[in-house]
């Protein structure tokens, strides 16, 4: 049976490598066929600061990108980002102690135009104290059809190290490659369009070295006892992603998006979800609402029969099947507008956006041991959390 | 998952085969440049935010199994 699985995400690796090699030779092709010019991305500042608060964990703090043109054909943009975590999630007053913890994260890229080809390099860089994560990307975007099409082809490479706080000798790489396809088509002079291929393949220590399974022991006086997971080594995901913006016929938007998710450790999901935007006078409100639902990973289980019952042993909720809804409340107000005089000295548009996501998680599979109840009859563990954003953003 | 892999190449390579050989003809945009004033406006902007974009991509990625196909590349955890 593992030996299948592996076999397969083998030959799902070869396969990506031929689909590779063929896209590449098509894009040389592509740019042959260049003849307009693209565009860089605006020049921008953006500082915002993120909370989430929800199942006993609340992790909040800044964010501050900035992007600058260099001449006409480079663009450089740099991202710093922090996560101050504090938690007593259901996972950790089951089986541990509540905790505080700091992500740090920065990213740099540069964008370099030539005629109607963007290519893009990134860096990025997430260190916390058990966990250093390292990211490279590269793509190549193609403006086609007089502007009308944007093919977009791009490589990432993930080169990660997991390491415990409980354990300092404790230290496993994790591997990952992402190969994408976009394509962003104006379909008529009210709809424009994205369409995003995505394949990830990674290998590694994919487990939480936290994190325990529950299996039946008559032995103990709950009725349960705890053991280490153990994940497979490899996992290979891909993902489709649509989404089709419509402009009304009053000054209005609406947004419809759709993904299927699929891996070989057979989850499966789906989302869909719809928005609508509003500007009135210097305001723009949005709404937003989204809906995920997934089947759970082949080796995971609420509760084992035993200790070591399978090769492969998960109770990460995120891995249980599960359902979410998300609804999102959003207003812009540009305090600078781009009248064509810089009325804030080198600043041409500046805005404020205050956004709120109110987050409800169905676990389909995971029970709540904090309820205390007889094995077997606990309650199903449900979320609620709120995401809270407020950022400035600067237009010069 | 072979299979998976396989269907997307299948539908995908012949798809992009024939885009490419028409690119190489004269293809008139159906949607001139002074009939875009509309997909101009920032309302139409597909990624008007991208700094609460990828923000809320990690919140997600985070308590969800599903990732990628949303045209972004990210990294870290911070997800316990």
């Amino acid at each position: 049976m593992v030996k299948a699985r592996l076999a397969a995400a083998a030959d799902a690796t070869n396969e990506i490598g031929m689909i590779g090699r063929g896209l590449v030779g098509v894009f040389l092709l592509l740019t042959l066929a260049a003849s307009h010019a693209g565009v860089l991305p605006d020049d921008r500042a953006d500082v915002l600061y993120h909370l989430y608060d929800g199942g006993g964990v609340e992790i909040d703090g800044p964010s501050v990108l900035v992007r600058k043109k260099a001449g006409k054909s480079m663009s450089f943009v740099g991202n710093y980002y922090v996560d101050m975590i504090s938690s007593a999630s259901i996972d950790v007053v089951t089986t541990a102690s509540p905790y505080t913890e700091e992500r740090t994260q920065w990213s740099l890229g540069m964008d370099y135009l030539h005629g109607n080809t963007t290519m893009r390099v990134g860096y990025t860089s997430s260190v916390e104290s058990d966990f250093d994560a390292n990211s490279y990307s590269f793509s190549v975007s193609q403006d086609l059809f007089g502007d009308l099409t944007t093919l977009t082809l791009s490589y990432g490479l993930g080169d990660d190290l997991v390491r415990s706080s409980v354990d300092e000798t404790f230290e496993e790489p994790l591997d990952r490659q992402i190969y994408g396809l976009g394509i962003t088509q104006i379909l008529t002079r009210n709809l424009i369009s994205t369409l995003n291929i995505e394949t990830i393949t990674e290998e590694g220590y994919l487990n939480n070295p936290y994190r325990v399974v529950r299996y039946a022991d008559p032995l103990s006086a709950t009725g349960y006892s705890f053991e280490p997971e153990l994940y497979p080594n490899t996992r290979t995901s891909n993902a489709v992603g649509l989404r089709l913006r419509y402009f009304l016929p009053y000054r209005a938007a609406i947004e419809g998006e759709y993904r299927f998710f699929t891996d070989t450790w057979d989850i499966e999901s789906h989302t869909a979800a719809v928005m609508y935007i509003h500007p009135w006078r210097d305001w723009t409100f949005t709404g937003k609402f989204r809906y995920y639902d997934q089947t759970g990973a082949h080796f995971y289980r609420d509760l084992f029969a035993r200790s070591q019952e399978t090769n492969f042993r998960g109770r990460d909720k995120e891995l249980s099947p599960l359902t979410s809804h998300t609804f999102t409340l959003q207003a812009a107000y540009e305090f600078i507008r781009d009248d064509g005089v810089a009325t804030g000295g080198f600043i041409k548009r500046a805005k404020i956006t205050a956004s709120l996501n109110a987050l409800s998680v169905d676990y389909d599979d995971f029970s709540d041991l904090t309820a205390q109840a007889l094995i077997g009859e606990e309650p199903l563990y449900q979320l609620d959390a709120n995401i809270f954003q407020l950022y400035f953003s600067f237009f010069y | 998952m072979a299979k998976t892999v396989s269907d997307i190449a299948r539908i995908l390579l012949p798809v992009l085969v024939v885009v490419t050989l028409t690119g190489c003809g004269n293809i008139e945009p159906w949607v001139k440049p002074y009939e875009r004033d509309k997909l101009a406006d920032p309302i139409m902007a597909l990624d008007g935010d991208p700094i609460s974009t990828a923000y809320i991509q990690h919140v997600y990625e985070a308590r969800e199994a599903a990732k990628g196909g949303e045209g972004a590349v990210g990294g870290g955890c911070g997800c316990n």
